[in-house]
């Protein structure tokens, strides 16, 4: 399988609201411990290695 | 009977003909190293009728419990050699396994959910008795010479085998092997005389083992610890073993100070802050260890084949050390008698390196992702690690991704020059190159288990019909309960090929005599 990377989210504004609300009031180390929650919850939901292989690779490039 | 206390037994060193000969001794086999893994080499191949010299530098058993978890493979191979139920019945059974993060428990586990083995998933045994009860099997063992205080002190090898010089109270003596077995521990001094090493990934961490006696109502079960509150920051792993002993394992940090921690007035109240004001106990053994994942790039130098720690070192967690080393001497004994006896080309001790480099490197992997879950490197591991622990409340996916050890399962040697890959389909785990499974069965009527019936030697195993000389299911012995057949996947005229150290060498749905005789040339290393 690839990932997708065309659009998939319905409301892409409510959706990136809803992620920045998620952080408000954290401390910098709360929003890691609730990031590394919300990537380790969608990973399992994706589960397809190829794919989040590819996840990877993409989030690291030009770093 | 009254256990004997094998720790305060000392082994008298005795003067050896070998050390008056004016030309050195020759012998068949000389295993340098009485631990675990060189007893265990050592009644293997007296087993197979082949005399073994034995030399240990030392003159007493295991200082203190140090490997204390004995996996259901070790135990098989040593219920083969004589002694695997007598440490069961003396070994703590445990199945259940709990996580704790912080104060709470996270998730429990059971290692066997499946029933139907002969043998525990797990035993805790300390490890003067394993050796104790070890040594005692050898001496049935006439074709077994063990010298105390007989340190090795120089080798030189050869392409027929090696001389050893050999240090004793009376002074150096060389005696001569054809085959030199090193299973002289992590350390291993032979390793060093011949220029070799092992290479690998240090720890920068330290634990301190506490081993205290109390009466105390835990039950038989692992439990371990992520930053609890009585130890903050680090793990905690609590284990039983036989005779009131809990053995505790504080992880401790880098800078901690080898030395001073291993105090009574610094390791106990340690173990108060866990067991709490009222618990009665008395400290019985500790020590503060560091450890390494290495290995030595090849087992097989030559005439000389190293085995256990010598080869290869892992982390503590997941019980792969002792258990590992055991399953070393399980693959290369009945290939060194064979060579020995001359019905196979020397050349098959060269799947010994392979087949044991692989799995050494199988073990060094789970035992690096354990670590490295454990004690994570860097502070985006720990938060994706603390991540974990926290989702395992209610999230069965992150349970599996907690790695407190996994625990020591035998290596399916995929791959090995050894196996004939199959030509029919067949479904389950029991490819070429896998570890026999158990099953209950019936011999005679009375019930026993699958892998006691196997002996020594390669087993054709059919089902339903087979040759004369073939181990026969419904025959020979009966499958009591239809699970042998559902863990090879059998159906009537499917047979096997078992290796004597009980692994799959190939398999047919029909018996084919030509087929079996090329099968067995192959797991013999005839070309």
């Amino acid at each position: 399988m690839m990932l997708n990377t065309e659009p998939n989210i319905a409301a892409p504004d409510d959706f990136y609201e809803a992620l920045i609300d998620l952080h408000r009031d954290l401390t910098p180390e709360q929003s890691a411990a609730v990031n590394a929650r919300l990537i380790l919850l969608l990973a399992n939901h994706i589960g397809d290695a190829e794919v989040l292989a590819q996840a990877m690779a993409r989030a690291k490039s030009g770093i | 009977m009254a256990d004997v206390d094998y720790q305060a037994l000392v082994l008298p060193y005795r003067r050896s003909a070998d050390q008056d000969s004016t030309e050195p001794a020759r012998h068949r086999v000389v295993v340098v190293g009485a631990g675990p893994i060189g007893l265990t080499m050592a009644i293997d191949l007296a087993q197979r009728g082949i005399a073994v010299l034995v030399l240990d530098d030392d003159d007493r058993l295991s200082n203190g419990s140090r490997a204390i978890c004995f996996s259901k493979r070790a135990l098989e191979i040593w219920d083969r050699l004589g002694c695997g139920r007598r440490m069961v019945d003396k070994g703590v059974r445990w199945n259940t396994g709990r996580v704790f993060f912080g104060e709470a428990e996270v998730y429990n586990f059971d290692l066997l959910p499946e029933t139907g083995h002969g043998l525990p998933a797990f035993i805790n045994l300390q490890q003067y008795y394993c050796e104790g009860y070890l040594l005692e099997r050898a001496e049935d063992f006439p074709g077994i010479e063990i010298r105390w205080r007989n340190k090795v002190t120089g080798i030189d090898a050869r392409p027929d085998g090696a001389r050893l010089t050999v240090d004793t109270p009376d002074g150096p003596y060389d005696v001569e092997a054809d085959w030199v077995i090193a299973a002289d521990g992590s350390r291993s001094p032979l390793r060093a005389m011949m220029g070799l090493e092992a290479k690998g990934r240090v720890f920068k961490d330290r634990f301190l083992i506490a081993d205290v006696r109390m009466t105390a109502d835990f039950p038989s079960e692992r439990w371990f610890w992520f930053d609890p509150p009585f130890h903050p920051n680090q793990s905690v792993l609590l284990h039983r073993q036989p005779d009131n002993v809990w053995r505790i394992d504080f992880q401790l940090g880098w800078d901690a100070d080898p030395v001073a921690e291993r105090q009574p007035e610094r390791v106990l109240p340690r173990v108060r802050a866990l067991l709490g004001p009222e618990a009665q106990f008395e400290l019985e053994w500790c020590s503060v260890y560091t450890f390494a994942c290495q290995r030595m790039e090849r087992f097989r130098h030559g005439r000389v084949l190293f085995a256990g720690d010598a080869a290869h070192g892992v982390s503590p967690f997941g019980a792969r050390g002792a258990n590992s080393g055991v399953q070393d001497t399980d693959n290369l004994a009945w290939k060194l008698a064979l060579v020995l006896g001359g019905r196979a080309p020397e050349g098959l001790i060269d799947s010994y390196g392979i087949e044991r480099e692989y799995a050494a490197d199988e073990n060094i992997l789970n035992s690096t992702r354990a670590t490295d879950f454990i004690t994570p490197k860097t502070g985006v591991s720990r938060v994706f690690r603390d991540a974990v622990l926290d989702l395992a409340r209610d999230c069965p996916f992150a349970r599996r991704l907690v790695n407190s050890g996994r625990l020591s399962v035998p290596a399916t040697l995929h791959g090995s020059p050894l196996n004939t890959p199959d030509i029919d389909d067949f479904a389950g785990l029991m490819v070429p190159g896998a570890v026999c499974a158990d099953a209950p069965v019936l011999r005679d009527g009375q019930p026993g288990w699958f892998l006691q019936g196997l002996g020594d030697d390669f087993t054709l195993l059919c089902f339903d019909h087979g040759p004369a000389d073939a181990l026969v299911v419904g025959r020979d012995l009966i499958d009591a309960e239809g699970l042998l057949a559902r863990r090879y996947d059998a159906r009537p005229g499917t047979c096997y090929l078992l290796r004597p150290d009980q692994h799959v060498a190939a398999r047919w749905r029909r018996h084919d005599p030509d087929l079996v005789r090329a099968a067995l040339a192959r797991a013999t290393g005839h070309p």
